[in-house]
């Protein structure tokens, strides 16, 4: 019992989960509003778009890599494919620009994973590198401007609901809309993957030792690849859900967006340098920053006072990380 | 062909086979025929040849860069040979690919174990073979009962679900043995397994060797250290600059041959004998006590001399040399230099007294990594390389730097090179030339020429020698008995934190001090 007890102690999921509660706490008491059906569902909701960035992000930052272009290859994907749908008119059903989107994705994302794979520089230098290269092309090349009128199909998809939750004292609904099936389904991809192949026990491998890795016979170049690639594809699905909700593209939305992503998977205890970090954690630490994003508002905070509280978690999040690698190595120091 | 000469040849076959001492078979599991390998220009092999018989236990020795781990790397496949052949289970290969020479049995365990530290021990043990079989997803239960089933072979007990990186170095070796002898090894080579272990590891490490040797496992055991050499192996190759330098069975060898193989040299080994001792003494140490790590420790130390301590892992030399160098608060007791009482709380009081202390590890307490040698070498007299308002003389500076470049023979070409560019033994002589700058009493050295090779450990012994005969007084602290029986003309045993006795050279053979150290154990 109190080895299991102490196993929890060492995970950041279990502070993570500890802030949560409070934050929840502080907000129900001072608004009442936190447990309310409806926020409930608004805080999800929100989380659609940040958790798909977090999911490819994280099995990266499993490997020991990073990549912090993902924002700019999902505008990059979503302006050309937006503008085409709007060039021809289109009319169809909603996988078209969804696949679309999601192959241009897949595309940028192979560029980040063959640069990587191939020269072995550090990924945050070329991740930073082809951010401004993908920037670059959708504002400069491509003039990417805002198109404040989506096609009909993509507007009717952003808005759409799954379900819809009605607070009865305040008479306000929430909408948990219909992409989060696809949020469902690669929360449920991800996991099957980390947990149940091979594969995915080769990103941890990977994180863990890569010489190791490759001697052992995972195919290490492919591993990562595949992921950079991957994480490219969901980039530019949840860039597209994005956009399709807020009803317009925008091409500087989601600059600056990849902090928060970082911080939250950092939050939930995956491990910067590679090897360790578990779904469940990218899931709360994300939680907690949609959180501090949505409701601080409810706690009668000034909205400015957002990116502080932002800045302040990512302290926390590192300095708990810091901590623990710190703890570890003591304790290997005492059984060598 | 003539049935006579037939019989012949059966008969030398059979002959072969059992005249081995240890009744081992004389066939080969692994031969290396005449290898050539090199990377541009450089050679890193010249001709090699090696052979290793069914269930023997050989070793292969050489100095750093001598082409052991390029011999290694061909041998498993990762690096393609220029010319010649290695002949596996009787088959020629002049190119082998890495899982070839796995089917063929072979395992590499490379030094750094090549471990996964974040995953479980079930993991480690199982992925290989689960890849091997081309495996695409994960069944936990068949991971579990491959890793039960290789741990069992060797008797080794662990958690499964132990976390790799929790666990002390001699079982993570032993994880990778146990990984290794899944795919029904025939040849494992071992890469410096001993490096990390402690003296009692290494025992058990090389029972475990002499169990797969039982089972008909040949073992390739990488080492440059002689006593390893001489305890574990049947017969031995050492290379040198990428070529055979010697092969034969270890009884043959003796420490001398071992040495001018390995580095060409010959060596005059002469025990030390002091010049000159002082009167009195340079250092008295009296009543000397550190909670629960050692009690009563008394000696005195004279200049000229080189005092030797010796004990095992834990009996407290290493935290005696600390109290000596003022890195430990708490002590009771005496401390007295040119027979002056003096209270050595902080490490600058030691340095005050004249006391120099070179620690155990080199790399992490030593020296700056990231700086040059020249800095290096002037670090700890650089309050006295200044001019009038106290900012660094150049001249003074350049000056001192050749100075301990040229008197200790500090092989580089240019002293503002990064320390790291350094071998361990030349490295070792810039901690040295670091604390002789400062004109020192006493110098005390925790394990000296660990990680040295054969030649920088002679010439460091010789510079030690000399300081001694230069009236300083010297404390060497070290568990390599030979090298303390050599260097120093008084030696203390010590253990569980007490002196428990004290020899002049001469009085006492190796075999005496290792059995007083390990009495009761």
């Amino acid at each position: 019992m109190k080895k299991t007890f102490d196993k929890l102690l060492r995970k950041n999921e279990f502070y993570i989960f500890l802030v949560i509660i409070v934050v929840g706490l502080a907000i129900q008491f001072r608004s009442g509003q936190f447990f309310a059906s409806n926020n409930l569902v608004d805080i999800f909701s929100a989380m659609i778009v940040p958790h798909l960035f977090g999911l490819g992000l994280f099995m990266i930052i499993v490997t020991g890599g990073i990549d912090i272009s993902f924002p700019a290859i999902a505008s990059l994907s979503c302006y050309i494919t937006t503008k085409v749908m709007i060039d021809t008119n289109f009319n169809g059903s909603i996988l078209v620009p969804l696949i679309m989107a999601g192959a241009i994705g897949w595309i940028l994302g192979m560029l980040n994973g063959f640069l990587v794979v191939k020269f072995n520089f550090p990924a945050l230098i070329i991740t930073l590198g082809t951010q401004s290269i993908f920037r670059g092309i959708n504002q400069g090349v491509l003039g990417a401007v805002q198109l404040p009128i989506l096609p009909e199909t993509m507007a009717k998809f952003g808005l759409e609901p799954l379900f819809k939750v009605v607070n009865r004292t305040s008479g306000l609904t929430s909408v948990m809309p219909i992409a989060a099936i696809i949020w469902v389904l690669a929360i449920v991809f991800v996991f099957l993957v980390m947990r149940f192949t091979m594969f995915g026990r080769g990103i941890y491998a990977t994180g863990g030792n890569e010489v190791s890795a490759e001697r052992a016979g995972f195919n290490v170049k492919k591993i990562k690849f595949l992921i950079y690639s991957f994480n490219g594809l969901l980039a530019s699905i949840g860039g597209f859900i994005y956009f399709c909700r807020m009803g317009q593209y925008e091409p500087t939305n989601l600059i600056g967006m990849e902090m928060t992503i970082i911080a939250g998977v950092i939050l939930g205890g995956t491990a910067l340098t590679g090897g360790k970090g578990s779904l469940f954690g990218v899931f709360i630490g994300t939680f907690l920053m949609v959180l501090v994003d949505n409701s601080l508002i409810l706690l009668g905070v000034p909205s400015f006072w957002k990116t502080f509280a932002t800045g302040l978690l990512i302290l926390i999040g590192v300095g708990i990380s810091a901590l623990q690698v710190k703890r570890a190595s003591n304790r290997y120091g005492k059984s060598s | 062909m003539p049935i006579s000469a037939r019989v012949f040849l059966i008969d030398t076959r059979v002959a072969q086979q059992y005249c081995h001492g240890k009744g081992v078979f004389m066939e080969s599991c692994l031969k290396v025929v005449d290898v050539y390998k090199s990377f541009g220009a450089v050679k890193a092999l010249n001709g090699i040849n090696l052979e290793i018989r069914k269930g023997e236990i050989h070793c292969l020795a050489g100095e750093n860069g001598c082409g052991k781990s390029t011999l290694i790397k061909i041998i498993s496949g990762i690096y393609q040979l220029d010319s010649g052949h290695i002949e596996l289970a009787g088959k020629q290969y002049t190119q082998i690919a890495p899982i070839e020479s796995i089917m063929n049995g072979v395992q590499v365990i490379y030094q750094d174990l090549s471990i996964f530290p974040n995953l479980p021990v079930f993991e480690n043990i199982a992925f290989n073979s689960e890849l091997a079989k081309k495996k695409k997803l994960v069944n936990r239960k068949e991971l579990r009962s491959i890793a039960q089933a290789a741990v069992e072979k060797i008797d080794f007990k662990v958690d499964m679900d132990a976390l790799m990186g929790d666990l002390s170095v001699a079982d993570k070796q032993l994880v990778a043995i146990s990984r290794a002898l899944i795919n029904d090894a025939k040849l494992i080579i071992m890469d410096e397994p001993t490096t990390a272990l402690t003296k009692r590891e290494v025992s058990s490490l090389f029972k475990t060797i002499r169990d797969l040797q039982q089972r008909g496992i040949s073992i390739l055991f990488v080492s440059h250290k002689l006593n390893e050499v001489f305890e574990i192996s049947d017969r031995f190759t050492i290379l040198r600059n990428g070529e055979n330098a010697y092969s034969g069975t270890t009884g043959e060898l003796d420490e001398n041959k071992f040495a001018y193989y390995m580095t060409g040299r010959e060596f005059a080994y002469e025990t030390f004998a002091p010049l000159k001792l002082s009167e009195k003494p340079v250092l008295e140490v009296s009543k000397l006590s550190l909670n629960n790590v050692f009690q009563d420790i008394n000696f005195s130390l004279y200049k000229g001399e080189i005092l030797g301590i010796t004990g095992l892992l834990g009996s407290g030399r290493t935290e005696l040399a600390l109290s000596l160098f003022g890195a430990v608060k708490e002590i009771d007791g005496d401390i007295r230099v040119n027979g002056k009482k003096v209270k050595l709380r902080k490490i600058r009081h030691a340095i005050q007294n004249g006391i120099g202390y070179v620690p155990e590890d080199r790399l992490s307490e030593g020296l700056f990594l990231q700086q040059s040698i020249g800095e290096n070498i002037i670090i700890s007299k650089i309050d006295q390389l200044t001019n009038k308002v106290k900012i660094l003389n150049k001249k003074l500076r350049k000056a001192e730097i050749e100075k301990w470049v040229k008197n200790l023979a500090i092989a580089t070409p240019n002293p503002s090179n990064a320390v790291t560019t350094l071998s361990g033994g030349n490295q070792q002589r810039v901690v040295l030339a670091k604390w002789l700058s400062r004109n020192l009493d006493v110098l005390i050295l925790n394990g000296p020429t660990v990680g040295v090779d054969i030649a920088s450990k002679y010439d460091i012994h010789q510079i030690l020698k000399k300081l001694a005969a230069e009236q300083m007084g010297l404390i060497v602290i070290s568990d390599d008995i030979p090298e303390i029986l050599r260097l120093c003309n008084r030696i203390l045993i010590m253990k569980d934190g007490r002196l428990t006795g004290e020899f002049q050279q001469g009085d006492v053979t190796e075999k005496e001090i290792s059995d007083l150290l390990l009495a009761g154990i």
